[in-house]
């Protein structure tokens, strides 16, 4: 018995346990939220972020399945299975949004997809779909009868009531809320907004011009994307990474690869681990070169954005040369890389490393050190780092508050724990510091870059793998550093060539969970400025 | 005033030129005025090198879009760059991404308070026929579905040289229009929007 399992034991004998990648603990619901409150304050346990909540429907009951991360212990993963207690239209669990704040609008996906009411959860309305929809899709038996949901050209009505829901008795209760206080002025803003990055929907209770309040309003752009994956076989899922977040197509797909080649134990050909790392790090590079430029932008910078997509283009011929497309590669496959690399792509690579550093050093000039630039990020947005954890804020946007958590670091995969790098931490906690440490990491991907360019093994590019991919039994979860943070793969199989259940834990989900707390107490204005230095891909949120 | 007579973008150059043909049969099916015939060519050069999109980016698409508007592509050659942020100032939206059931009548509404004469462009396959996502439960399966559709550019996303030459094929079409009476769009939409009814909220 691992040490793990004996210091749970502790705290919970009646917990039952199975062994996987990850340990598994089956919790009763009953006893779900006294137990995770142990699992997080509990120093020898000490798990302190909830990685990802995934909404389960096994047919004869629904339930969740919780990851949770120890930072303190290693990163040590812990999977939690819950199994949802009362009848299939009156299923709950308890919330646990009091602990781990960024289960408020995981659970909240989970109850518009599940229908699982989360007991004490202070917020319980639809988080993707219309709130007038009819049923809940991910659920085995949803019946997808256009008649029931067809495309309604009437206006939403705006949500303004909201509803908590309480156990008593052995019964569960409504309780009616409002989501604003009866004297707040609310500004709506989106979702057919150009500075809010996408289709995000916000509306910000104001008092003159100072922000009280965010509620997010989303799904203009959900897609379905986890219910369109269980009908298609492994090979056809790959395509819908790429969509999600487009600005870490190949890191997204990387990840849900990697996560199929686990379950099926293949080993990868090492001169397709390089391209892939490469591939991710030129990615990384066009996307924080991006949110240089729509952060410019933002604040009517023009001219910034102009040479911040100069260098994009040079990185994006560098894909269209060898994957044939400047956006949606498709480049990855199960078992390594679809096509071998352009004969152009080394000298490419070096040309872009040479002017980069000049590049960098004339973005600073331009646009870092500007008084108005400086004005409008340093100080704006304030987010600990205690809140960085507690909502689980990964990536550029995390380490901008001093919270280390660098999936390359923390979790290597692929080749990463031979390669020299920093993982960039600043402590400004404002959005001036996420800003920077794109920029900075921009270097480092770099730094990579060169290490590598000149050592690309000879080889094959693709394992062999079998014509028809059935995956054993089983779940699997896979992580990856994309460009905006930890993106997460579930995969449960029940042996036939469909996935049982997809999830994608994209980091853009929780980004935006901190608008509220980030924006409060700042302008009107600072909203669009902190939106985009927390740079979120609304598609890869909605999904 | 045929096809022929749009000086400075030639027939040869473009491909699908059936449509256009029939457009233009269709318009001087009543006969051609002369005076009008010249004040329409004034006006429809200038609108057609006045192109102010609306842009209604809700995924990869809108982001090949920016590149149309960087330096490399520099969509100001074409009287593209003024994209609007505001319906009441775009000549026509240009819908880059999936539209899915929430979106569906936010899209409609931002038509509607579009400024006569005005267009649509459906960019990108999710726009033109629901794309990868079609069989999904809340996707619009094309958004020719509650609005009239003028261009269709495939691609997921298309490449900027795709979207110009979509956007050249709608300055193609407004030059053959008639400004001055001849062939009414507006009757056009309303045909279309009686036979996509918002009240019966089922379409398709």
């Amino acid at each position: 018995m691992s040490q793990l399992q004996e210091n749970i034991k502790k705290i919970y004998p009646a917990a039952e346990f199975e062994e996987g990648e990850c340990l598994l603990v089956t919790v009763k619901e009953a006893d779900w939220h006294d137990f995770a409150g142990k699992l997080k304050n509990d120093p020898k346990l000490g798990f302190d972020v909830l990685t990802a909540v995934v909404g389960m429907d096994w047919k004869e009951e629904l339930g969740v399945v919780y990851y949770l991360t120890s930072t303190t212990h290693d990163w040590e993963m812990l999977a939690v299975k819950v199994t949802a207690s009362g009848d299939r239209d009156n299923a709950y669990i308890h919330s646990v949004t009091d602990l781990w704040k960024v289960a408020n609008f995981q659970e909240r996906e989970v109850y518009d997809m599940y229908g699982i009411k989360f007991i004490d959860h202070p917020d319980m309305r639809r988080f993707f779909l219309r709130n007038d929809w009819v049923g809940h899709p991910l659920r085995k038996d949803y019946d997808a009868n256009p008649e029931l949901n067809p495309i309604r050209m009437e206006d939403e009505i705006n949500e303004d009531d909201t509803r908590s829901y309480k156990l008593e008795n052995g019964k569960v209760k409504e309780v009616p809320g409002k989501v604003f206080e009866e004297n707040d002025y609310v500004v709506n803003i989106g979702p057919q907004h150009p500075s809010t990055h996408g289709v995000m929907r916000f509306r910000a209770a104001i008092d003159g011009e100072k922000v009280n309040k965010v509620d997010v309003v989303s799904g203009y752009i959900h897609r379905g994307i986890e219910k369109l994956c269980e009908g298609m076989t492994y090979p056809q899922i790959l395509h819908f990474t790429d969509r999600m977040d487009y600005m870490s197509a190949h890191q997204n797909r990387h990840c849900l690869c990697m996560c199929i080649e686990k379950a099926l134990g293949i080993e990868v050909p090492r001169r397709a681990e390089v391209i892939r790392v490469m591939m991710d790090e030129l990615m990384r590079i066009s996307s924080h070169l991006l949110s240089f430029g729509c952060t410019a932008m933002d604040l009517g910078a023009t001219t910034a954005f102009f040479y911040g997509f100069r260098e994009r283009e040079m990185v994006l011929d560098i894909f269209e040369k060898t994957c044939g497309a400047r956006m949606s590669m498709n480049y990855n496959v199960i078992g390594g890389v679809i096509a071998d690399l352009h004969p152009d792509f080394c000298k490419d690579v070096k040309h872009l490393l040479e002017i980069m550093p000049d590049r960098l050093k004339e973005y600073h000039k331009v646009f870092s050190g500007n008084i108005i630039a400086r004005n409008r990020l340093v100080g704006v947005g304030h987010l600990s780092k205690e809140d960085a954890i507690n909502y689980d804020i990964t990536g550029p946007s995390g380490r901008g508050s001093n919270w280390s958590n660098d999936t390359r670091k923390k979790h290597p995969y692929s080749i990463y724990s031979e390669l020299d790098f920093d993982e960039v931490l600043l402590d400004g906690c404002d959005s001036y510091s996420r800003y920077m440490v794109r920029m900075k990491e921009i270097e480092q991907s770099c730094r990579i870059l060169e290490q590598l360019v000149d050592n690309i093994p000879e080889g094959d590019i693709r394992a062999q793998v079998p014509k028809l991919i059935k995956l054993p039994a089983g779940r699997w979860y896979q992580q990856v550093e994309a460009s905006r943070g930890a993106f997460g793969v579930y995969i449960e199989s029940d042996g036939s060539k469909n996935p049982y259940r997809v999830h994608f834990q994209s980091p853009c989900f929780n980004l935006v969970g901190v608008m509220d707390l980030t924006c409060s107490g700042y302008m009107i204005a600072d909203l669009i400025t902190i939106g985009a230095a927390l740079d979120f891909v609304i598609p890869d949120i909605d999904r | 005033m045929g096809i022929d007579s749009i000086k400075s973008m030639k027939r040869e150059d473009f491909k699908n030129n059936e449509y256009i043909d029939k457009l233009v049969e269709e318009l001087n099916a009543t006969g051609a005025n002369v005076v009008v015939g010249k004040f329409d060519e004034l006006i429809n050069w200038g609108r057609a090198n006045s192109l102010w999109p609306l842009c209604f980016g809700t995924s990869c698409c809108a982001i090949e879009f920016m590149s149309l508007g960087a330096a490399r592509y520099d969509m100001a050659r074409f009287g593209f760059e003024v994209a609007r942020n505001s319906p009441r100032q775009a000549d026509y939206i240009m819908v880059q991404g999936t539209i899915v059931h929430r979106m569906a009548p936010v899209l409609r509404r931002l038509y509607e308070q579009l400024a006569e004469p005005k267009y649509v462009i459906a960019c990108g396959g999710c726009a033109v026929s629901g794309g990868p996502f079609k069989n999904s439960y809340c996707v619009l399966p094309g958004v020719d579905k509650i609005l009239p559709v003028d261009v269709y550019v495939p691609g997921c996303p298309p490449r900027p040289e795709a979207m110009f030459y979509g956007l050249m094929q709608l300055q193609r079409k407004i030059k053959v229009e008639k400004f001055f009476g001849g062939a009414n769009r507006k009757e056009k939409i309303e045909e279309f929007f009686a036979e996509h009814p918002e009240e019966k909220g089922q379409i398709g």
